[in-house]
């Protein structure tokens, strides 16, 4: 592309040449010039007044910008491990086919470029995919030769006949097929919402009543993490700065995760509301919801509830005629980063940064998004949040358990006949929740995604709730026949894939439980190796430097904890003394292609092992 | 003059200052806690994960975990020296160290560490990586091969030279330090006074023709263990 450079001049000059949103630059370049090439860097560091290799940081760290052209159609297909067991391996061998091409490579025409992305929040509707900002879901082999043969000769997704999706997914700001599976409404998160009359309860209270009312309903964070949000708003209301900031974390990246899709699409307003009432209460005039570049399709919309809500006057300035309460709300969008739903990581991505976790202490509270006080919840927190303003806290706690009020939403995926999202009260047990979801033979349930834990039948009478089996969402249902270590070994690509390399246990470690579980995949596992695993795991757990890396071996030592036989029963133990680990012909596999012959000894021919 | 901070490591009482980090006040005390990523008159960092330690017996890197009064710190221990060796391990096997014909040998503070926890062979399989060697500079050579992602470099020449030479490029495994030139270091503004040319705890960023002045036998590691300085009381004084 030759217009890489003009194209970043003008971008920057878009955004009043400001580094600080060198995300939406490095988005708007990529999207109009096909890539962000060596020139753009020259070009946006110039610009903005930065270093050049500080701009290469920002633009190699996400998976959604790329230093060389890629095809006029970039398509994504989910690897997820949902996706691999609903069929990707069809859609993959189809893609191959219609295309010539391999995955990461692009068409000689420069039409289309095939890579493969974790999960996109799709799960319920797997095998699915992105063709640059466009889903398409339950994908068929039918339909890849479809959209290749239309865009091919149409050049033109606008001309991709895909059936819409339920609710508002076919609003026309929308227009997409996802569907919603709402399967069940609780009284939070999908009850009924009158825009306005949380926030104007909220108004008629000192800010501190609403820190108070929200510590009194025991509201805890619903991405996972199940922090107290009263005290999470108490902190940062009486932490000192000049501006303080309100950040919704909508990047929902935990593989098997996908309600706060269906709450971004069927309830944004309430979580604008949310948000609203927040920054009310710890008196910020800015809110920032970080979407994950997969939901891109519905920036649009999202930015459309935003004109509304403005010129309902629950947006801008003397909200609902409050005098001198003003708050607005920005969309940042993502590029492709799981690590940037870690809320530190995510404030860096919004300040235009590479996605990297920050120190803490201090703690956003203290110094959060431009290192200003800074309140971080998730989608659903804020949700909740505005209906205990509006309802009251008694409402709220008599919701849910002691230690978890409320409701949870979930987000049900794998082998069940009603896979989708159900926001059902915090207490019911997995096996209810198996019921409620129609699946039956199931041996392993993975709740919190790949960083959350693989629980077998003997734990189907726990609850979920903070106490027991905490979840940030995500509901991973494994029938009969599923290889459970295979699963985590697709967890463990997962992490090797998104460690943002910080630190040495996440960037190096991640790569060696892969690689060590990897051998009871292909039966070169010793006894030894248990061993292994579990210590290695354990380093991991225990020096990482965030969330995502000391959670980053719980696929491993969950499955070691609850599923030791399937661990032992692949351990080799043929009485050789020679390591089930080395195979001699991979190891002079580079010698032999230096040299140019094979092995006397060790060849395919010889050996007549295929490779 | 801060405000005092009194706590213990590995019983023993430390006095701190408010602000300062547990590794700071712990060398302050002769007291050495293994890092790598650290370094006097850098900001901290926290990514080698060397100087993990117990804090009330949570883990905390003691380079970026600011003392407290009471803290109950647990360094010396045989699990953390079992946990620090990994982790160094970690480092050797994710690049290409090949100590014995490197000119760093004896300068370099990894193979210090491997030797100080008395690592004499690796758990983990190497990964033999590909890396490259930046020769375009005159004076000083960036050879990846080496590094260890500490960021010394990085914050080196942002704090202390004020110039922007180095940052890291690239996510996860393909994290590596990028220069500020399409060109590479010989396209920077990187002189061979600037700090973050020494700031190298490997040999990863070395000057040219002076790697062997000082002859193998006679260098900074080769008489005595790295920590020997901060133990010895040198780093309370200096």
């Amino acid at each position: 592309m030759t217009d890489n450079a003009s194209v970043s001049r003008q971008i920057c000059g878009n955004f009043a040449n400001d580094k600080g949103r060198l995300m939406d630059i490095l988005l708007g370049v990529q999207a109009q010039a096909g890539c962000v090439a060596p020139e753009a860097l020259d070009e946006i560091a110039k610009s903005l007044s930065m270093s050049r290799v500080e701009v290469e940081s920002a633009a190699t760290f996400y998976a959604f910008f790329s230093g060389a052209p890629r095809g006029r159609f970039v398509i994504r297909l989910c690897n997820d491990i949902i996706d691999q067991l609903h069929g990707m391996d069809r859609i993959v061998a189809a893609f191959r086919a219609e295309l010539g091409i391999e995955f990461g490579q692009t068409t000689p025409d420069g039409l289309f470029s095939l890579e493969y992305t974790p999960c996109i929040g799709m799960s319920d509707q797997a095998p699915a995919l992105l063709i640059n900002s466009t889903v398409v879901t339950k994908v068929s082999t039918d339909m890849v030769h479809e959209i290749v043969q239309t865009l091919r000769v149409s050049k033109n997704l606008e001309q991709l006949k895909l059936t819409l999706g339920d609710g508002n997914n076919s609003h026309p700001l929308v227009r997409s097929m996802v569907n919603n599976n709402l399967r069940e409404r609780g009284a939070v998160v999908f009850a009924p919402y009158t825009p306005g009359v949380a926030l104007q309860r909220a108004l008629s209270e000192q800010p501190v009543e609403l820190i108070r009312i929200v510590k009194a309903s025991r509201l805890r964070g619903r991405g996972g993490a199940g922090f107290p949000t009263g005290m999470k708003w108490e902190f940062t209301r009486a932490a000192a700065g000049e501006r303080k900031f309100i950040v919704c974390n909508a990047d929902e990246g935990e593989p098997g995760t996908f309600k706060d899709r269906v709450i971004l699409t069927e309830a944004p307003g309430l979580m604008f509301e949310g948000m609203t009432i927040a920054g009310y209460a710890i008196g910020a005039s800015e809110g920032i919801v970080y979407l994950r570049g997969e939901y891109a399709y519905l920036l649009p919309y999202l930015e459309d509830v935003l004109a509304k809500r403005r010129a309902a006057g629950l947006l801008g300035r003397d909200i609902l005629g409050k005098s001198g309460f003003k708050f607005d709300i920005r969309i940042q969008l993502g590029a492709g980063a799981y690590v940037c739903g870690e809320e530190t990581a995510l404030l860096s991505s919004c300040e235009g940064k590479a996605g990297n976790p920050k120190t803490r202490p201090p703690f956003p509270a203290q110094k959060g998004y431009l290192d200003m006080p800074t309140v971080i919840n998730n989608v659903e927190t804020h949700c909740a949040a505005a209906r205990i303003v509006e309802n009251g806290p008694t409402w709220f706690t008599s919701m849910g358990t002691k230690s978890s009020s409320g409701t949870k939403v979930f987000s049900v995926s794998g082998d069940c006949s009603r896979p989708g999202v159900y926001e059902i009260p915090f207490g019911i047990t997995v096996e209810e929740l198996l019921t409620h979801v129609g699946a039956s033979d199931t041996i392993a349930v993975q709740v919190g995604g790949a960083s959350g834990r693989m629980i077998g039948p003997s734990e189907f009478n726990r609850p979920f709730c903070f106490d027991h089996l905490a979840t940030g969402g995500s509901v991973m249902v494994f029938g009969k026949g599923r290889d459970l270590l295979a699963i985590s070994h697709a967890f463990m690509d997962f992490f090797v894939e998104e460690s943002c390399g910080y630190c040495t246990p996440c960037r190096a470690g991640t790569r060696l439980l892969q690689e060590r579980l990897g051998r009871f995949l292909t039966g070169q596992a010793e006894s030894a190796d248990l061993d292994y695993l579990e210590k290695t795991g354990k380093t991991v757990k225990t020096a990482s430097r965030c969330g995502l890396g000391q959670t980053a071996a719980n696929p491993i030592l969950g499955t070691l904890q609850s599923f030791r036989p399937e661990y032992e029963r692949r351990i080799k133990t043929n009485g050789s003394v020679f390591l089930p680990s080395f195979d001699p012909r991979k190891a002079v596999a580079v010698a032999s292609s230096i040299a140019g012959r094979e092995s006397e000894q060790f060849g395919t021919q010889k050996g007549g092992v295929k490779q | 003059m801060s405000a005092k901070v009194a706590f213990t490591i590995d019983g023993k009482t430390v006095q701190g200052e408010q602000g300062q980090t547990i590794l700071q006040a712990a060398a302050l005390a002769s007291i050495y806690i293994p890092h790598l990523c650290a370094m006097k008159g850098l900001s901290p960092w926290g990514s080698c994960r060397v100087c993990t330690v117990l804090v009330n017996g949570r883990p905390q890197a003691a380079c970026t975990t600011p003392v407290a009064e009471g803290a109950v710190v647990e360094n010396d221990t045989a699990e953390l020296k079992d946990l620090r060796s990994s982790l160094v391990e970690m480092l050797f096997v994710e690049g290409n160290h090949y100590c014995m014909f490197c000119e760093k040998s004896g300068n370099c503070e990894l193979q210090a560490m491997a030797y100080r926890l008395g690592i004499l062979a690796m758990r983990h399989p190497y990964m033999f990586p590909v890396r490259t060697l930046d020769a375009s500079h005159p004076d000083v050579m960036v050879e990846l091969n080496r590094c260890i992602l500490c960021a010394r470099c990085i914050r080196a020449s942002q704090e202390l030279d004020g110039k922007h030479v180095f940052d890291f490029v690239g996510r996860g495994s393909h994290r590596h330090i990028g220069v500020n030139a399409a060109t590479g270091a010989g396209g920077t503004n990187l002189k061979v006074t600037d700090k973050a040319a020494e700031a190298c705890p490997v040999g990863s960023i070395v000057k040219k023709r002076v790697g062997f002045a000082v002859p193998i036998g006679q260098r900074l590691y080769d008489s005595k263990p790295i920590g020997s300085a901060i133990e010895s009381g040198r780093a309370a004084k200096g």
